[in-house]
């Protein structure tokens, strides 16, 4: 059972071959005997998803229920939930209860998702490999030397190890697929707007964006059936309708337009990943997609444009951590400054105060134009490179990342080489553009994902391609031995 | 671009973080190395390019100005670590 997609879930609830509390008691049971190896958990709880699970058996027994109600799902610890401390992995948030739910999280507990928990994550999301917690790296589940991905690496090791049948995280330079594609599950990005920031700790607020990452594309679409749509609370939320994001999944992919951008398939790629993406591809072009060769020309520049962006936002938004009026708090404060000073300082992390500090340099007076102004330029000129492309096709294709899971400590202390792992995530959301990174082989037992961009609002497409291209290969379907 | 000593103290005071002497290197250090990656940005001419704040280039949503909020100070004020009748206590500033 405990390696059913949320769609199997869903009829065997409805068939009555398993009840929420049954179903719910044997995630959590999984839960509580992986966490210590895997440490995907920061919060995991128990009592409440039983409580939360009887209540949902109760609710399917008077007929009054949703698709998914009752079933279990893991929630990213940057998604404020009333009663449960959100940490944002960050001793900053050590002991923050949020006093309300985040716009995802009541979408989902109102369609009756039960929550296992809170997932660990890179402090304040920034990293790329869950080292920068201060809760503890996660372990990638198929090989626990390795790191899972970051920032939403707990939620991408909690699903590949299946503790949970899916989970959210949220993405601003690749965080929900960079991830996925380390531990082997599907991670979708959706355009910028589509889903609720309201109640997400912000990062970077013109990229940061949440989204699914489930087991297959299917998955996806039903939770993107929840959780997308217009917030009044989030002011950059779209109001375009949503899609019925299940509906396209079975749609034919005949005559497919992909478009293959040169600079993806370059020497900055891994050459075992490079085969796995081309065979992919052909998996791809035997259901009638074509492949072209475009140009993405100025795919190196998105790292540093991000590099300025990123942390610039971030040190505006993380400036309310000011040891005031919630957050960690220094003792005896000599003064205010004092207060401010010193409680920044204990209470975040090197690579958050790293990142502060580039933030603050770049938007300082008389390095703004060159650094901040220039890099918002640069973006203009990626966002305009990729509706180049999709001019003459209907999405790109390419990998999500330019290697496999790498080893824990291997890249900590290198900051620049942990940016540059991100080259093919951070232009998608430079653009705001949607994206999924799709499970399609192994090197040497470690994934790899394929990663499919689409045009603005083009989530059901993807999800019909990636639905389509999981329906003949069984990539996602493999789980690491030790958690069989 | 080298960031040095002074840059680090003067970049760490604008944004009230309290960093260690030890540490001053280093940062001189990552810094100069993140800005020498942020150069190469100037490998490209963007003189008639417009800068893109947000992705979808919209403009902020208005909404009418009537409170839909209610009072909840109570709830909000617990995860404070000192506050008094309703207020946020922070060491005194005049004396």
């Amino acid at each position: 059972m405990y390696k059913s997609t949320l769609a199997q879930l869903s009829i065997a609830l409805e068939s009555k071959k398993i009840s929420s509390e049954e179903l719910t008691r044997l995630y959590i049971e999984r839960c509580n005997k992986h966490n210590n190896s895997l440490n995907c958990f920061i919060t995991i709880t128990e009592e409440e998803a039983l409580k939360k699970a009887r209540q949902a058996d109760k609710k399917r027994a008077s007929g009054d229920y949703n698709l998914l109600t009752g079933i279990p799902i893991a929630q990213k610890d940057i998604f404020c939930t009333n009663g449960t401390k959100t940490t944002c992995g960050s001793k900053m948030l050590d002991n923050f209860v949020a006093p309300y739910d985040a716009t995802l999280i009541k979408k989902m507990n109102d369609a009756g998702l039960i929550m296992l928990g809170k997932t660990n994550m890179d402090e304040f999301a920034m990293g790329s490999s869950n080292e920068t917690s201060f809760y503890g790296p996660v372990k990638n589940p198929w090989d626990g030397c390795r790191v899972p991905g970051g920032s939403s690496g707990g939620s991408a090791s909690a699903v590949a190890a299946r503790l949970t049948p899916a989970a959210t995280g949220t993405d601003t330079g690749g965080s929900i697929r960079q991830p996925s594609s380390f531990c082997g599950i599907t991670g979708l990005k959706p355009t910028y707007g589509r889903v609720s920031r309201y109640g997400m700790v912000a990062f970077a607020s013109s990229l940061d964006q949440g989204g699914p990452m489930t087991q297959t594309a299917e998955d996806a679409a039903l939770i993107m059936n929840i959780i997308a749509g217009f917030d009044e609370h989030d002011s950059t939320s779209t109001e375009k309708p949503t899609d019925n994001y299940t509906e396209k999944l079975n749609n034919s992919i005949k005559g497919l337009k992909i478009g293959l951008p040169k600079q993806y398939f370059d020497e900055n790629l891994d050459n075992n990943v490079a085969d796995v993406i081309e065979n992919g591809l052909k998996e791809l072009e035997k259901l009638g997609a074509k492949c072209v060769d475009v140009e993405l020309p100025h795919t190196e520049l998105s790292i540093p444009a991000y590099y300025v962006i990123a942390p610039a936002e971030c040190s505006s938004n993380l400036s309310r951590y000011d040891g005031v009026r919630f957050g960690h708090r220094c003792k005896e404060p000599k003064n205010l400054s004092d207060l401010y000073c010193r409680s920044r300082q204990e209470g975040f992390g090197k690579e958050v105060k790293r990142r502060i500090m580039i933030g603050t340099y770049v938007l300082s007076a008389g390095y703004y134009d060159a650094y901040y102004i220039k890099a918002q330029k640069i973006r203009q000129i990626i966002s305009n490179d990729f509706q180049n492309v999709f001019k003459n096709v209907d999405i790109i294709a390419g990998p999500t990342t330019t290697g496999v899971a790498f080893k824990l400590n291997e890249k900590l202390n290198d900051p620049i080489s942990m940016y540059l792992s991100d080259l093919y995530t951070v232009s998608v959301n430079l653009a705001g553009l949607p994206a999924i990174s799709v499970p399609s082989g192994f090197i040497n037992k470690l994934p790899v994902g394929m990663q499919l961009i689409g045009n603005y609002f083009q989530e059901s497409l993807l999800m019909n391609v990636a639905h389509q291209y999981q329906k003949v290969t069984d990539w996602h379907q493999k789980i690491p031995q030790a958690y069989e | 671009m080298s960031i040095d000593k002074s840059e680090v103290e003067k970049i760490a005071w604008l944004t009230r973080l309290a960093i260690d002497k030890e540490d001053i290197a280093s940062y001189c250090n990552e810094l100069t190395n993140i800005v020498d990656l942020m150069e190469q940005m100037n490998s490209v001419d963007t003189t008639d390019i417009a800068p893109l704040a947000h992705p979808l280039n919209l403009s902020s949503r208005l909404r009418i100005d009537k409170v839909t909020e209610t009072d909840q100070r109570e709830n909000f004020q617990e995860n404070a670590v000192e506050t008094k009748d309703g207020y946020y206590l922070v060491p005194k500033v005049i004396d």
